[in-house]
């Protein structure tokens, strides 16, 4: 072993920055390679045609784990960064998710104290499947030492961590939908629907979908104290931590090939056909990305490279920035509300409706929405327009008949929608900007623009993401990692596949 | 007044084999059924003169042949008449055939896609694997994964070694198996609509899930247990109807010495000290015995039959939350003579098997849609079979008896259902097989239309449910029917389930009656009667 080592990352998104970071603090030399003119991926700033900066395509996350701002010495997000979650209504009764408790007009007592009892219990489950989410999947054959600790470590959280009365109830409801689970504890049809809502935002799955608790609860788990922030400057902070260590960032630097000579990857090719020479090539890319485009078929097991060409990545969520000409008033989003973290899911039944579309190739007549509204400090000194973030779904990626002439039609029943929510907010827009999943994947170099770079399935979780044979962040090909979102535990901005690729790495070397 | 051992709860064919294997090992058994004729929905009824309809369950897929032995029900005059392959009618006027001969079947299948013809191989291999491994669980009483008992650990210790028989790519491939949806599941191999939808249909049959939900892929195991492996004698048709199951099984059991009472409907089971001591009977009747055994599904058992006092505040809570979801219909149909098929030439063994109008995910999916919102399919997903070609007792000469099942139906559509929306429910049906037959709607003598309203008020089944209860995760191995519960004992003393709300869940299989009785005769310190193991494994 050399502590010389020199590592390549391809693509610098939040993971990418993650993983260097850690092999730098390793003392290997890293250098990042990122194809857009900025790193920090879907956390990096957008701006818009009329240079407005915007949060990025993940507006609003649960921040990174706990242990990697630890490890690298990172600030937690201020407080002040932190969002509410109002479920808009169409009567003006909305209702406030915030500090682990629910409140509104029409919310009753019953309801709210199952609420509290309910984020208790996923809380629970998600400390006991933290063993996994941060550790390398444990393979179930020839398992080596730390394969088999890690599976004691999850049986024993799951017996004696959980008890045995609520791990019965977790091999019971892990499996299953969130539908039934939400319609076993509360009665108020907008609690369910917001809940719905955030276990189905950003897969192409419906409330009564099985696997929405595993969604779910994966969401949950990012949460240290369960509240969402905005995540506007944590793809400088990173940069600047990775910098700091010794990262070299090169952008604007689009990979050709990853060079692959009798099996063991020796570098990559850019574009412009130049050559980096490296010990280790890391990609933070998706797996279809990375094995079907960069390594190439040729290289690879036949069975493997249809495993990943199998690996279901349609995108369902677009992504639309607004420019506003004032902001909206509404009698029921009075001062600080307006600017949460705005969700319309009315009940399940119209999440539901609004999933049905994306199976057959439509987008929803009924779209579900998230949207936030930019504080007036935040805008920046040199801007002065209004601006607002809008994740709408479902929007599948394999629209029938393109996303040509359909992206007006589309925009246009995202705002009608909000309309019957916030009367008087079509006159408010100025201008928009739409990024369909489409764009999302010629933007962000992400097959499908999906934004988990997979949907999080338990057949695409654990030890089956992205592809069994490559779940350990060890790819077929010797000196090849992946540290993307593609790998365990998946995506959402927790760092966690970066932070446990480069436990893997600095394990082999 | 007679003194019994024990009293099962229903002669549906699991309560009739429970009751048969307990009989078998000398217990004194008494079997009640609140209809005048037994056998549950295993039942043939004359329902038209001369017409023998086999009004619920239709075919005999997946009856274990270990059962079969060891009741001796050949010799009960039980007979399966072994089906043959099956067909999806296209809506373009083609049509795609499944035949038992493997040459045959390829080349059909190549008729398609070229592509899928070779994807087939390595389909079938690969569900045969899991067949072998899966069929091995159906026969055990599932372990406990919270308890320490040596017997569990031990059960545990044998699964794990079964397990680890397979390769590591083959033990994921498992797992993805069964947690995936049989559509994507599917087009890991196929290409072709047809294909595709061909081979899902039978993943949604009776459930509450679409081609698109996580955890219908297994479901595909139910069809293939039987006939992939050559088995055929456990796929077909119960000469004379699904009714002859139910009849060999009781005459197995009245061999054995056991009782059987009909038209004696339980009001409830009689409780004292935590202990079931026996049961009162509707007619105010009361029989006492030493076991009390519900082949009720787990909702009627434990919300209908037992005073909501005598049980654990959580079992009430578990059984009012235990998913039963009515999602089927059935029309039973008394034809004229047999009905031509455009699409299929003159004589094509194609009508002796499955029939199916579904040719694309698509469709099957929003017939799923449909469902989900409270109506029935306007363009259902229907299991269409004619079993008087094999069978020339369930109708007069010359006429047959078509049994078409229908996906999906829901149990209560807006506003209750009343005979006008019965009868729409069926000219749906009616008029999607019409539109493939030409002389079909001429042929049809009488129909009997059956909602899940239907189902459960005659037989006994909440919602209608086939399985007795969603075979989701949820609800399945150690979870079924509740999490604690699944060792078929009940949360009373000397009280048991053996009902498909057990392990291993519905279909015409009669293991979870078996099951049960290896538990009770292990509790009443009995020899084993039930089979466990298979032969070829």
């Amino acid at each position: 072993m050399t502590n010389n080592l020199k590592v390549i990352v391809i693509g610098g998104g939040h993971n990418g920055l993650v993983c260097a970071s850690y092999l730098a603090k390793a003392g290997l030399s890293v250098q990042i390679l990122e194809a857009r003119d900025s790193v920090g991926g879907a956390c990096a700033p957008i701006i818009d045609n009329n240079g407005n900066k915007l949060a990025g395509l993940a507006h609003a996350s649960y921040g990174l784990n706990m242990q990697i701002l630890k490890d690298l010495d990172l600030p937690a997000l201020p407080i002040q960064l932190s969002l509410d979650t109002i479920s808009l209504s169409e009567d003006g009764s909305h209702i406030t998710f915030a500090n682990n408790s629910v409140s509104g007009r029409k919310i009753s007592e019953r309801d709210s104290k199952s609420y509290r009892g309910f984020i208790e219990e996923f809380k629970k489950y998600s400390e006991a499947l933290d063993v996994l989410t941060t550790n390398i999947p444990p393979r179930l054959k020839d398992m080596d030492w730390h394969d088999k600790k890690t599976l004691i470590k999850i049986g024993w959280n799951l017996r004696f961590g959980l008890g045995k009365k609520l791990m019965r109830e977790f091999l019971r409801v892990g499996g299953i939908n969130i539908f039934d689970v939400l319609n076993e504890k509360f009665d108020d049809p907008a609690i369910k629907g917001a809940i719905a809502f955030d276990a189905v935002l950003g897969h192409k799955m419906g409330p009564r979908t099985p696997n929405t608790v595993l969604s779910y609860l994966q969401k949950i788990s990012f949460g240290e104290n369960n509240s969402l922030c905005r995540s506007d400057n944590l793809s400088t902070l990173l940069e600047e931590k990775a910098k700091s260590l010794g990262v070299k960032i090169l952008t604007n630097s689009k990979i050709d090939r990853i060079i692959i000579e009798d099996g063991i990857c020796k570098g990559v090719k850019l574009e412009s056909a130049e050559i980096f020479k490296s010990d280790l090539v890391i990609s933070n890319a998706d797996a279809k990305t990375t094995f079907l485009k960069f390594v190439g078929t040729e290289y690879l097991d036949a069975m493997f490279s249809h495993r990943v060409d199998s690996i279901r990545q349609e995108g369902a969520v677009a992504r639309i920035n607004l420019c506003l000409k004032a902001l909206p008033k509404d009698q029921n989003l009075e001062g600080d509300k307006l600017f949460q973290r705005l969700i319309i899911a009315p009940d399940m039944q119209y999440v539901e409706h609004a999933f049905n579309h994306s199976k057959y190739g439509e987008y929803s007549d009924h779209p579900i929405l998230e949207m936030i509204i930019n504080r007036v400090e935040d805008r920046g000194p040199s801007v002065n327009s209004i601006t607002a973030t809008i994740s709408a779904s479902f929007a599948p990626y394999d629209l029938k008949g393109g996303w040509g002439k359909n992206r007006n039609l589309f925009v246009n029943r995202v705002f009608e929608t909000i309309e019957k929510y916030i009367p008087g907010f079509n006159n408010l827009v100025k201008s928009y900007e739409l990024l369909t999943p489409c764009d999302i994947e010629e933007q962000y170099n992400c097959v499908g623009g999906h934004w988990h770079h997979g949907e999080m399935g338990i057949d695409q979780s654990f030890m089956m993401r992205p592809v069994h044979g490559s779940a350990q962040y060890k790819t077929p090909c010797k000196n090849l990692y992946l540290c993307g979102a593609s790998a365990h535990p998946g995506g959402g901005i927790t760092g966690l596949p970066g932070h446990n690729a480069a436990k893997q790495i600095i394990r082999a070397i | 007044m007679e003194n019994f051992d024990a009293i099962v709860i229903g002669a549906g064919h699991n309560g009739l084999t429970n009751a048969a294997f307990l009989a078998k090992a000398g217990l004194k058994v008494l079997v009640l059924e609140k209809n005048e004729y037994i056998g549950g929905a295993t039942a043939s009824l004359e329902l038209h003169k001369n017409w023998k309809y086999s009004n619920c369950s239709y075919v005999c897929s997946l009856f274990r042949p270990e059962i079969y032995q060891s009741l001796d029900l050949g010799r009960h005059g039980l007979e399966v008449v072994p089906l043959q392959g099956s067909v999806t009618f296209k809506q373009d006027g083609d049509y795609l055939g499944s035949y038992h001969q493997s040459d045959l079947w390829r080349r059909e299948v190549a008729r398609h896609s070229k592509k899928d013809a070779d994807a087939a191989v390595r389909f079938d291999a690969d569900l045969m694997k899991w067949c072998r491994l899966i069929r091995g669980f159906l026969l055990r009483t599932p372990p406990d994964p919270a308890s320490f008992r040596p017997r569990d650990a031990l059960e545990f210790a044998f699964l794990l070694k079964k397990f680890y028989s397979l390769s590591e790519s083959e033990l994921y491939e498992f797992i993805r198996f069964f947690t995936m949806s049989i559509a994507n599941y599917l087009e890991q191999y196929f290409e072709s609509d047809v294909i595709l939808a061909h081979f899902s249909g039978g993943s949604i049959i009776g459930t509450g899930l679409g081609v698109y939900s996580p955890g219908t892929a297994y479901v595909l195991l139910h069809h293939a247990m039987g006939d992939v492996d050559g088995n055929v004698g456990s796929w077909g048709f119960a000469r004379g109807g699904m009714g002859s199951v139910a009849a060999a099984l009781s005459s197995s059991f009245l061999s054995f010495g056991g009782t059987i009472r009909k038209s004696s409907e339980v009001k409830k089971i009689t409780v004292s000290n935590q202990t079931a001591t026996g049961v009162e009977l509707v007619s105010g009747e009361i029989i006492n015995a030493n076991a009390i055994i519900s082949n009720l599904d787990a909702k009627r058992t434990f919300l209908k039959i037992i005073d909501e006092s005598d049980l654990p505040e959580d079992i009430v809570k578990r059984a009012k939350n235990f998913k039963i979801r009515g999602s089927s219909g059935k029309v039973n149909i008394a034809l004229d003579g047999m009905p031509i098929f455009s699409a299929l030439p003159d004589k094509s063994p194609l009508t002796l098997g499955h029939m199916h109008f579904s040719d694309t995910l698509e469709r099957l999916e929003r017939a799923y849609d449909d469902w989900k919102d409270d109506r029935w399919s306007s363009d259902p997903y229907v299991d269409m079979v004619i079993p008087t070609q094999y069978d020339p007792t369930m109708a007069p000469p010359g006429k047959h008896m078509m049994s078409v099942f229908v996906q999906y139906c829901p149990v209560s559509p807006e506003g209750g259902w009343d005979d006008k929306k019965k009868k729409a429910f069926g000219d749906t049906v009616i008029n999607q097989i019409g539109d493939y037959s030409p002389n079909f709607k001429d042929l049809i003598l009488h129909a009997e239309i059956r909602t899940p309203h239907e189902i459960e008020k005659e037989v006994g089944l909440t919602e209608g449910n086939i399985f007795q209860g969603e075979l989701t995760l949820d609800q399945l191995m150690f979870n079924r029917p509740f999490p604690g519960y699944a060792q078929y004992r009940g949360p009373l003393k000397r009280m048991y389930m053996c009902s498909s709300s057990n392990h291993p869940g519905g279909g015409v299989m009669g293991a979870p009656g078996a099951n049960a009785a290896r538990e009770i005769l292990r509790d009443f310190k009995r020899k084993n009667t039930t089979p466990e193991d298979f032969g070829d494994d």
